[in-house]
């Protein structure tokens, strides 16, 4: 469904004098197959929205290709367009605009006839449950509600794709919970979703397969599942002093059990086969050293090992 | 045939936004009324006109092009607006043209002039302002021109700065010599010769004169044609460098 090779994009700011050259994109690669929802993973300034905007033709590449829906990004955008939606990040409504005047309006853009554009605004109201707010201005909605109306304007052309730009930041949990069952229904009903989050738990539960991304690349891809079965075993957390972690690191990276060890503020993490036979032995190891260690817990790989191990760095932290 | 749809669709919308806002109505009368009340009352005297109404000829035409000038040049800042709330990005997904979100807001912007331009003029015609109404259709078109194109550069400067802290001291210093190089208020014919040197490199200098004649009733002084001319290619070529402004990337 979507596919590219190379796709890069640089900007260039001004601080004073100097101009300085920012690769916000350097070089991705993808495919994501028909009906799924990919997820976009990565800390802030990773590069995703950039990414995002390329696919929807908001801004030009530098270079590289991609073929969306079929059509080619760099020779026609045009037809990319009418085969996309694209629902950007910081929202898309006009405040004394109503939600079916937006609707039918978006709708008419795609070349809509009018009688037909309020059929499909009709039907989108119903079907994100907006009926009732429909002919309110949109500044008295709330954030769930103008959420789902800026994800209806996406759809409404019944596109192939819909690129969603972080569609969960910044609602209430329980908005967020409803929002992914509207995403999950865009699936069912045969769309092809791309999504961006830096929320580990929602690449982990919505998305179908992910891309990490960090420094504009693209560092890991593949299914959640198989994304944490590459990290193999288990991981041990170990709370250390400040004073004590480079010690305690020296030690333990030096046991066989040990395949991978990382350090930050907390202590250590360490990467093993078997948690619940490495804990005594960890123990043991660094009371033999005197060293004091303030606590130790024992989890299955997340999606934020995951990015530890391909970047060096906790999503959490960045 | 999808320019025109696409261009109609965008000028119904705004137009709606525009009527829902009965505050914005109100002052985009209110003001030139106050012109017209508290001002022109000065000129009589002023001008050494032998009549009131022969005062409202010279002045009226002139208070209308600073009212298209100024309407057009502000109106960035609602693109900036719209800017901000996502709603140009949103469009811009779209297959809709590029043209046609420009002169789709432009043309609201020449009719909401227009729909004063006439009020005023109403207005003055209580004031025995007498105009025939062929010079009057042609000084419309005229001021629809003024307003399209200071309008579009209005927007295409908007989309460049981005932000109403860069465009308001912009329009500002753009408008302020535009205006005193024009002889909108007072007749550039009493200027010294230097600065009438200046004014006759100011486009706006050429409207207003053709405005007057045509106010005048002197449909044929070369003036009319000429002022037309001046502001028709410039309004086109205003046009097409916003519309470029649309089709480039905008965050």
């Amino acid at each position: 469904m979507i596919e590219t090779r190379g796709l890069r994009k640089s900007f260039r700011s001004r601080a004073g004098r100097e101009t300085k050259t920012v690769d916000a994109v350097r070089g991705v690669d993808l495919k994501v197959a028909e009906g799924e929802i990919f997820g976009f993973l990565g800390p802030n300034g990773a590069g995703k929205t950039t990414t995002l905007r390329m696919l929807a033709t908001l801004i030009e590449p530098d270079g590289g290709e991609a073929t969306i829906a079929g059509a080619d990004l760099r020779k026609d955008p045009a037809e990319v367009r009418r085969r996309i939606g694209y629902v950007a990040q910081g929202g898309s409504t006009w405040d004394e605009s109503t939600a079916r005047e937006e609707l039918v309006l978006h709708a008419r853009l795609y070349g809509i006839g009018k009688a037909e554009a309020h059929r499909r605004a009709a039907r989108a109201l119903d079907a994100f449950q907006l009926t009732e707010y429909a002919d309110r201005k949109c500044k008295t909605y709330s954030g769930g509600q103008r959420r789902r109306v800026e994800i209806a304007l996406g759809i409404i052309h019944e596109p192939k794709i819909v690129f969603l730009d972080e569609p969960t930041t910044g609602l209430d949990p329980q908005s967020r919970a409803h929002m992914w069952d509207e995403i999950r229904r865009l699936r069912a009903d045969g769309m092809t979703v791309f999504i961006t989050t830096h929320y580990l738990d929602e690449a982990d539960a919505l998305c179908d397969r992910i891309a990490i991304m960090d420094h504009g690349e693209v560092a890991a891809e593949g299914t959640p599942a198989e994304l944490k079965r590459e990290i193999s075993g288990d991981v041990v957390l170990v709370g250390l002093d400040t004073a004590a972690t480079p010690q305690a690191a020296t030690l333990l990276d030096a046991e066989p059990y040990v395949n991978k060890l990382e350090t930050g503020d907390e202590g250590v993490r360490l990467y093993v086969e078997d948690g619940a036979t490495a804990i005594p032995q960890v123990l043991r190891r660094l009371d033999h050293a005197g060293l004091d260690l303030r606590s130790i817990e024992l989890h299955r790989p997340s999606l934020d090992d995951v990015f530890l191990t391909k970047t060096g760095r906790s999503l959490r932290e960045s | 045939m999808k320019l025109a749809r696409d261009t109609w669709l965008i000028f119904e919308r705004q137009i709606q936004l525009l009527l829902r806002n009965p505050v914005w109505v109100f002052v985009g009368v209110f003001q030139p009324v106050m012109y017209l009340l508290l001002f022109a009352p000065l000129l009589k005297p002023a001008l050494n006109a032998p009549t009131q109404a022969e005062a409202y000829k010279i002045f009226v035409p002139g208070l209308l092009v600073l009212l298209a000038i100024f309407g057009g040049l502000f109106q960035g800042f609602g693109l900036i607006a719209e800017l901000r709330a996502g709603v140009i990005e949103r469009s811009r997904v779209t297959p809709v043209s590029r043209i046609a979100l420009l002169l789709g807001r432009s043309l609201r912007d020449v009719v909401s002039l227009i729909v004063q331009a006439v009020i005023i003029t109403l207005l003055a015609l209580l004031f025995d302002l007498r105009v025939f109404i062929g010079d009057l259709l042609l000084a419309y078109l005229m001021l629809a021109l003024i307003a399209l194109m200071t309008s579009a550069v209005s927007y295409g400067v908007a989309l460049k700065v981005k932000s109403e802290d860069a465009l308001a001291p912009l329009m500002n210093t753009v408008a302020q010599p535009v205006l005193l190089l024009s002889g909108i208020l007072l007749p550039l014919t009493f200027a010294p010769g230097w600065l009438q040197g200046i004014a006759d490199w100011n486009p706006f200098s050429w409207a207003v004169d053709g405005t007057r004649a045509l106010f005048a009733g002197d449909l044929g002084n070369d003036k009319v044609w000429q002022g037309l001319t001046i502001v028709a290619v410039l309004a086109v070529a205003g046009v097409v460098w916003a519309a470029r402004q649309f089709a480039r990337s905008v965050r």
